[in-house]
């Protein structure tokens, strides 16, 4: 374990990768306890303010402190993007494992199947998924995980298709184990190596997605603090002080780019080619 | 194949839109219609018949042409949407073209100068590239060029043909918004199919052979190289479709995205049919494109 983090911090994209997803963790778990301010607090005395000492990031159109928003808005954007991106990973996982390993027939209709879903562009599929559901948080969640789905299952299936061909697959059908055993148990933990990666890049496409469907009003619903929603806030009060939309601007692309910098550094740690 | 597609797209989009909680006879006739009118207006729509009826009947009028009645306007929802989708297809043509012109130069240089500081600043770009969403580069992009340079319209659409240059000045901000994460993602996946090529046999062979760097990399490697970024553009094209509904709501282009997402929040059934049927079968249709082309290009594949 040591080793693999060794080599994973060796590569710059690895380094800066890690420490950019640790400072946003550390974020998710502790900023509430070190916000300044009440982040839904009105200030109306205090509008537009830009940073000082007293504001470090400033103010936003309701006197609001925007740092402390971003420190408490990071559990609803970045937690959720984890959360939704695990979700559809691991649905993901499971139809294209079953598909690789049933093979034939079924494998061909179910990706035949997941070609067609794919069509439909993710974004347009979780606005359609979530105006099902209505507009919540939790609801644009499970938008995210089903639009994520079928992705991951493609890639899933073409790793463990790789697997399907190992020998103790074989084993384990000759012992008789049962299908839903083998998909299990022998198959499973033989792909997650590169889903991982896959998931960790994905994480920041989740935030996108979120911050997307929060911008069209379909996911976080205002005052909450999430980052999307402050940018597409700002929008309308941009001309008064750019920093309202600057500010969460930023803290989407330190996730993303942060999380992207991690999958392209673990892909290179797990790949003992390299 | 792209048969198969579409039919299941359009069941899907025709669970969605029967799940959703919208009756079309009330939003029709309004809130306050007596029971008598809904009913008699649920009989002549087919409303009242069972739901594979219902899906059969829908399927039927699509492969005939007619995509229905939107809710909203009580047009036929077919026709706007496909001059929506004119519309949207100028912005994309546009967005691709603009990506092909700086992603694969991009994507080589970054891959025969691999390591060198040339590499690392196209991977800083397609880094920085794919750091924020649409909708918040659209807005920046705005803020900047339009609201304080004033070098270019902030918002809105002229058609090409009625003022050519006030068109494409529309165009500008859109375009590059769309372009910039297709830019990141496509000359990462050229670099890295051309640093693969430069590392085969026959590459080595050509180089010992005597042929210069500059002849074997245009007359063996990039061949072989460029050949999978098409089915790579093709497939974007599905990312290229979602931020063309982001980018047409922000600068208000009429496009198939814009009546998409009105037809979304009125709960228009009908509109909404037809505009994920027209994406899906778009994107089907350039996937299906790049198949036949990729073949053409390569000869040793063979589809069945």
């Amino acid at each position: 374990m040591t080793e693999f983090f060794k080599r994973l911090l060796k590569t710059p994209q690895g380094a800066i990768g890690t420490f950019l997803v640790v400072l946003v963790l550390a974020i998710v778990v502790f900023g509430p306890m070190v916000a300044p301010y009440d982040p839904e607090k009105l200030s109306p005395l205090a509008r537009y303010k830009g940073p000082s000492m007293m504001y470090w990031l400033g103010t936003d159109q309701y006197g609001r402190d925007i740092f402390s928003r971003l420190l408490i808005g990071a559990r609803a954007t970045v937690v959720m993007a984890v959360l939704a991106t695990i979700a559809g990973t691991l649905i993901g996982a499971l139809i294209g494992t079953a598909s690789a390993f049933l093979g034939g027939r079924a494998d061909e209709l179910i990706m035949r199947t997941i070609d067609a879903v794919m069509s439909i562009p993710s974004l347009l599929f979780a606005l359609l998924v979530v105006n099902l559901l209505g507009s919540s948080t939790i609801n644009a969640l499970v938008a995210v995980a089903i639009a994520f789905a079928p992705g991951m299952a493609r890639i899933t299936r073409s790793v463990a298709l790789s697997v399907r061909k190992q020998d103790y697959v074989n084993a384990a059908i000759a012992r008789g184990e049962s299908s839903s055993y083998i998909i299990r148990r022998e198959m499973l933990p033989n792909v997650i190596a590169p889903i991982i990666v896959e998931m960790t890049i994905r994480v920041s496409f989740a935030v996108m997605l979120f911050a997307t469907l929060s911008f069209l009003g379909l996911g976080a619903q205002p005052p909450a603090a999430e980052w999307g929603l402050m940018v597409s806030e700002a929008r309308r009060y941009m001309h008064m002080s750019a920093g309202i939309l600057i500010w969460p601007s930023v803290a989407i692309a330190i996730v993303a780019v942060g999380f992207n910098l991690l999958g392209d550094g673990l892909r290179d740690a797990l790949n003992p080619r390299t | 194949m792209i048969v198969y597609t579409l039919l299941v797209v359009s069941l899907i989009v025709f669970a969605i839109t029967q799940i959703l909680p919208a009756d079309a006879a009330v939003m029709m006739l309004g809130e306050n219609a007596t029971p008598e009118a809904l009913d008699a207006l649920r009989q002549t729509m087919g409303l009242d018949q069972p739901i594979w009826q219902q899906y059969a009947t829908w399927l039927w009028h699509v492969v005939q042409g007619d995509l229905g009645t939107s809710l909203r306007t009580g047009q036929p929802v077919g026709p706007a949407m496909f001059e929506a989708l004119g519309r949207s297809l100028i912005l994309a043509f546009f967005s691709i073209g603009l990506m092909l012109i700086l992603a694969i130069p991009l994507g080589i240089i970054a891959a025969i100068r691999r390591g060198k500081i040339a590499d690392m600043v196209v991977s800083l770009i397609s880094y920085a590239g794919v750091a924020l969403p649409e909708f918040v580069t659209a807005t920046i992009a705005v803020l900047l060029f339009a609201d304080w340079m004033k070098w270019l319209p902030p918002t809105g659409y002229v058609p090409l043909t009625e003022d050519f240059f006030g068109g494409i000045a529309h165009l500008v901000l859109p375009v590059c918004v769309i372009s910039i994460i297709l830019i990141a993602h496509v000359s990462r996946m050229v670099r890295s199919e051309l640093v693969d090529v430069l590392h085969t046999d026959y590459i080595r062979a050509a180089r010992l052979k005597g042929l210069s760097r500059g002849h074997v990399l245009r007359h063996h490697a990039l061949r072989n190289a460029l050949l999978p970024t098409i089915t790579i553009v093709a497939l974007d094209v599905g990312y290229l479709l979602g931020g063309v509904i982001v980018v047409e709501e922000i600068f208000a282009i009429p496009g198939i995205g814009r009546q998409l997402i009105v037809a979304i929040q009125a709960r228009d059934l009908p509109a909404i049919q037809a505009g994920v049927l027209i994406m899906a079968a778009t994107y089907s249709i350039v996937n299906f494109i790049a198949d036949i082309l990729y073949a053409w290009l390569d000869k040793r594949i063979q589809y069945d």
